[in-house]
């Protein structure tokens, strides 16, 4: 059943890309009016300096291979959509990946990278809009999410498997729900899309999306708290090998 | 911990080696279903918004890259390479981000 819009889409997309696109969350040029991309590039790179700042500072060489390896991850990660019931799909964002194994201020960095080569090398989001989609698809993940993650976790015990794993799944499903919603609000700020018609799309898709992220999250971290929990950015006081049986 | 340095090296080849066979090898089976924003601004017709000749065209590396396929390549490989690409180059730039701004104290013998 193809209507006159769907057609217009396909065209739209077939004429100019030839292949179907990955923007995922992942605002074009043109969707984000001057002042909220202005806003939201000011948001960015303040974070962005306040990150290297602290980096600088309080991190040691040994965290430098884990930048590479994680951003990497990620990178590829983000290519593979998954489907959503619907006809939707989604795919990683991984900022509270980034966080949990790097903390805030190095996750940001790697979140950051993997946006500019995807926007600069890829043309997958928007040049103009690179600061909005840093701060949404990353630092929302690599600050909120990272601190609703070790918040969580301590609470509920700190170092065990349970606790891991819980506050794991709850920081990444958050962080994906609070990233459309801020999506949503930029783009009614924007004049694009009336805010409820914005929000309850973006929420309605992203509620789903966000169990993907919170699934590939938790295999990841849970990996590493595996093998090597002491590359953790929070690493369990006592390095238990032995967890399996909880 | 005598081998520490070399254990913290090692454990980075099953990682990168992880996130290439990602790229090379699951990126052809990726959805090619709108994703979320994509399907949204579809359903609510601003789709059109989105700038056609956008910034990131006018770079040299559109014309290597259209999009996540490497260009003047088959088609089944087109997007495969595109990702062993990315992921190095996404590996090379966040280690090296890391290097410069990572003050370190490279004689320490135990790193903590």
């Amino acid at each position: 059943m193809i209507t006159g819009q769907m057609l217009d889409t396909i065209l739209f997309y077939g004429s100019h890309l030839d292949i179907p696109t990955h923007l995922a969350m992942h605002i074009p040029d043109g969707f984000l009016s001057l002042p909220v991309s202005l806003v939201t590039w000011v948001i960015a790179i303040s974070l962005i300096a306040f990150s290297l700042n602290r980096v600088n500072a309080g991190y040691q060489e040994r965290t430098v291979p884990l930048m590479g390896v994680c951003a990497a991850f990620i990178f590829a990660a983000q290519m593979i959509n998954f489907p959503i019931p619907g006809g939707t799909s989604g795919h990683l964002l991984g900022g509270t990946l980034a966080g949990v194994l790097l903390g805030p201020w190095a996750g940001s960095l790697v979140m950051a990278v993997v946006f500019i080569v995807q926007a600069v090398l890829f043309q997958d989001g928007g040049l103009t809009v690179l600061g909005a989609n840093i701060v949404n698809m990353g630092l929302i993940g690599t600050f909120m999410g990272y601190y609703l993650y070790r918040t969580l976790r301590y609470s509920l015990g700190g170092d065990t498997w349970r606790a891991m794993s819980v506050s794991t799944v709850i920081a990444a499903w958050t962080s994906v729900f609070v990233a459309s919603v801020v999506c949503a609000l930029q783009l009614a700020l924007s004049g694009t899309v009336p805010l409820p018609v914005a929000l309850t799309a973006m929420a309605g898709w992203h509620v789903l999306i966000a169990i993907g992220e919170a699934f590939i999250t938790l295999i990841a971290v849970g990996y590493i708290w595996r093998t090597r929990p002491d590359l953790l950015f929070d690493p369990p006081q006592r390095v238990l090998f032995s967890k399996d049986s909880e | 911990m005598s081998s520490s340095r070399s254990n913290n090296r090692t454990w980075m080849i099953p990682g990168l080696g992880i996130a290439l066979l990602v790229a090379i090898f699951l990126s052809p089976f990726a959805s090619s279903n709108p994703d979320g924003l994509d399907r949204v601004s579809q359903d609510h017709k601003f789709v059109n918004k989105a700038l056609k000749d956008t910034p990131a065209k006018k770079l040299p590396f559109y014309h290597l890259f259209n999009e996540y396929t490497l260009r003047g390549t088959p088609k089944p490989l087109a997007t495969p390479l595109a990702g062993l690409a990315g992921t190095l180059v996404t590996f090379g730039l966040a280690w090296g981000v890391g290097k410069l701004v990572v003050r370190g104290q490279q004689s320490l013998p135990k790193d903590g």
